[in-house]
């Protein structure tokens, strides 16, 4: 479904080359992890995914089910089924969460040729995905991820991506920040969404997530590359030993 | 206060006052207006080098006649047309009986300035132009002056209790070359409440100016919509004094205008009271809009919040002049203001004077000012979740706006008034 070949990116503004030609391909159903130090270019890797400016791809490529993704503008994606749960989620003041929501799954519809949804339609589906990540009315009525603690806010993400159903769902660090219990209703919200078609690609700097959202395939990224892959078995030599081991046996 | 003025600006306020003459009227209204020509006479008008004028310049509104503006023709039905009000109607700055609503409404007596006689405003004879004359210290504002001494229609309400529905001002532009006065005098009872809306271009020049006197208790609700003519020139005064306990809250939308400066000078000078004002600007390409403000604080534990929002492209200007005077005793002052621009593109100017000035000690005042841009991380944020570039970049303007548009209470009219900028916006996409 998601196919990244030798892909290389630099900052548009400094001669600073970020992924060095990195591979991964995600196939339908599937669950892949991405693991690495810090500064080795994951969020960098999502964000030329869904198409933020500031980079330049200058080799490779990424295509979703067979369409270029680079040659997309962020709305296209996602409109062609690509979701980043941000590692940061932005504020926006004066933009009720609700009216947000309901733009973004409206603009995704239209875009796909599909009716738009009603009001009660809407309402009637959103209250019971929300209740589901135990956020409350109130919380829809706020101005987007606004005064939102750190929690709230990644259960926001999830809440949105629930509402989008994209078929591919990249996840950065979504769990970075939570305590064990956000952590697992933010899991339990990822798996529900699970339907063995839907790809998922989780980033996250510890094997914890992965507990919970068992992935099928792990990648351990270093300096812009994907230095291993393995399964699951590959997070749990991370947990113990750290990174320093695999980057020496690389280097 | 009387200073010597320099010989141009005495040739100026001379040539501006030569066509003129003071209206007829109930011999209170007649001495007011003397009274006003004296003023003026003294202050003369402004000129580019007066601190006061340094953003915004006076020449168009001091100049003998007024430039041509374009009567706008559009088939969108006119704001406030859904809202249940009592509708009065000006047709190029006179007063139209046949397109107005009877001015009949519970608790609210309604008199036309052109025709009182001197026993039906005998509440309104210690008003009239009273309140404009308090406004002229420290800073002189001369157009009020001399609205004050020449404008020869506008309406006196005294409301007595809360009423019904609100009264509108309609005003249609249909001359392109109108050259208008108007002076609205408004007087708030104790523990009576009013809306007030006014709507419409006027005119292609309009010198406007609302006293509105607040009894202790009153509530004065006022929104406004300047209208959409883009060739129109505007200056505008509104000066409000405020008894104990009192509610002042006043909203303007401005769309469009080549020249468009609105004034407020408001005092709190009973305890508890609480002053609103705010304003929505948004212009495109030949657009000065200019809001300047002027509010003192003169009694106990009141509040005052200043909202001021433009949005500017293609070279438009947006200008705020704010201040808080916080005079000494009045303690526990609760004052706010913040004032922001937005731009559109790399053309266009925001400039912003705020200041504050205290001589009490026991206050919380606060005040910002900012110029940006569309934020890119929250534009990014939007489209990624599948919202098209313009749709996010509009969505991100009206929520820039929405702090100055939740200053109006009632929903049904902010809601009017959002689809009015949602219009704007849409008729500027590519
Ligand atoms: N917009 C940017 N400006 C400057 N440096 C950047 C920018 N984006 C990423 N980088 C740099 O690229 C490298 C990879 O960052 P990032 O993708 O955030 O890594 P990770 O998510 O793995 O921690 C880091 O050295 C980071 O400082
Ligand atoms: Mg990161």
């Amino acid at each position: 479904m998601l196919e990244i070949k030798n892909l290389q990116v630099k900052l548009e503004e400094e001669d600073k080359q970020i992924l060095k030609g990195v591979d991964l391909a995600v196939g339908a159903g599937e669950v892949h992890a991405i693991m690495g130090p810090n500064g080795s270019g994951k969020s960098t890797l999502s964000y030329v995914l869904s198409g933020k400016d500031g980079y330049e791809v200058n080799g490779g490529s990424a295509t979703l089910d067979g369409a270029n993704l680079l040659e997309m503008e962020p709305e296209e994606r996602a409109a062609a089924g690509l979701f980043l749960a941000f590692q940061y989620p932005v504020e926006i003041p004066g933009v009720g969460n609700m009216t947000f929501l309901r733009t973004a799954v409206n603009a995704q519809r239209k875009a796909r040729g599909q009716e738009e949804l009603s009001a009660a339609a809407f309402l009637k589906l959103i209250r019971a995905r929300a209740k589901q990540l135990k956020i409350d009315a109130e919380m829809l009525k706020r101005p987007v991820n606004v005064g939102f603690s750190g929690g709230e806010k990644k259960r926001n993400e999830i809440l949105q991506m629930a509402m989008l159903e994209p078929k591919m769902c990249v996840l950065d660090e979504t769990d970075s920040g939570l305590d064990v219990d956000a952590m697992k209703l933010v899991a339990e919200g990822v798996n529900a969404l699970r339907d063995g078609k839907r790809g998922f690609l989780v980033i996250t700097h510890y094997q914890r997530l992965l507990d919970h959202i068992r992935p099928d395939v792990v990648h351990i990224m270093a300096a812009g590359r994907i230095v291993r892959t393995g399964g699951p078995e590959l997070a749990l030599e991370v947990e113990q030993n750290g990174y320093a081991d695999i980057l020496e046996e690389v280097a | 206060m009387a200073q010597a003025r320099p010989g141009r600006a005495v040739d100026a306020t001379r040539a501006r006052l030569a066509p003129l003459k003071l209206p007829e009227g109930a011999a209170p209204l007649t001495a007011a207006r003397q009274a006003a020509l004296a003023r003026l006479s003294d202050m003369g008008l402004p000129g580019r080098r007066d601190e006061y004028w340094r953003f915004t310049d006076p020449a168009i509104l001091n100049a003998p006649e007024a430039p041509a503006a374009a009567v706008l023709e559009t088939d969108e039905a006119p704001v406030f047309d859904a809202i249940d009000r009592l509708r009065l109607v000006f047709v190029d700055g006179v007063f139209d009986p046949a397109q107005s609503d009877d001015p009949a409404l519970a608790g609210v007596e309604i008199s036309r300035l052109a025709e009182v006689a001197d026993d039906d405003i005998h509440w309104a004879h210690g008003l009239y132009g009273t309140l404009e004359a308090r406004g002229q210290v420290p800073v002189a504002r001369p157009f009020a002056a001399l609205n004050t001494a020449f404008a020869g229609d506008g309406v006196l309400i005294r409301v007595t209790g809360r009423a019904a529905r609100p009264v509108s001002l309609c005003y249609l532009h249909r001359d392109a070359r109108s050259d208008i006065m108007l002076h609205h005098v408004v007087r708030v009872e104790s523990g009576a409440s009013l809306t007030l809306l006014e709507n419409g271009p006027a005119a292609a020049r309009q010198n406007k100016v609302l006293e509105v006197d607040i009894a202790d208790g009153g509530a004065f609700h006022h929104v406004r919509a300047q209208g959409r003519d883009h060739e129109r020139r505007a200056i505008t005064h509104i000066f409000a004094r405020l008894g104990t306990e009192s509610l002042f809250k006043s909203f303007t939308l401005t769309v469009n205008g080549s020249l468009v400066r609105n004034e407020a000078v408001i005092e709190l000078t009973g305890d508890n009271a609480t002053a609103h004002i705010a304003g929505a600007a948004v212009g495109d390409g030949a657009f000065h809009q200019d809001d300047t403000v002027f509010v003192t604080h003169d009694a106990l534990n009141c509040e005052s919040r200043q909202v001021f929002k433009k949005v500017l492209r293609n070279g438009a200007t947006g200008v705020f002049q704010g201040k808080i005077l916080v005079k000494e005793g009045a303690q526990k002052t609760d004052g706010y203001q913040i004032s922001q621009g937005l731009m559109l593109d790399g053309d266009s100017e925001f400039l912003a004077k705020p200041e504050l000035e205290i001589y009490a000690d026991d206050v919380a005042c606060s005040h910002g000012s900012t110029t940006g841009a569309i934020d890119e991380e929250a534009l990014f944020y939007l489209r990624s979740r599948g919202v098209a570039l313009q749709d996010a970049q509009d969505m991100l303007v009206l929520a820039f706006l929405s702090e100055a548009l939740d200053e109006v209470e009632s929903e049904e009219i902010a809601g009017d008034l959002r689809a009015r900028l949602e219009a704007w916006l849409e008729r500027r996409r590519g």
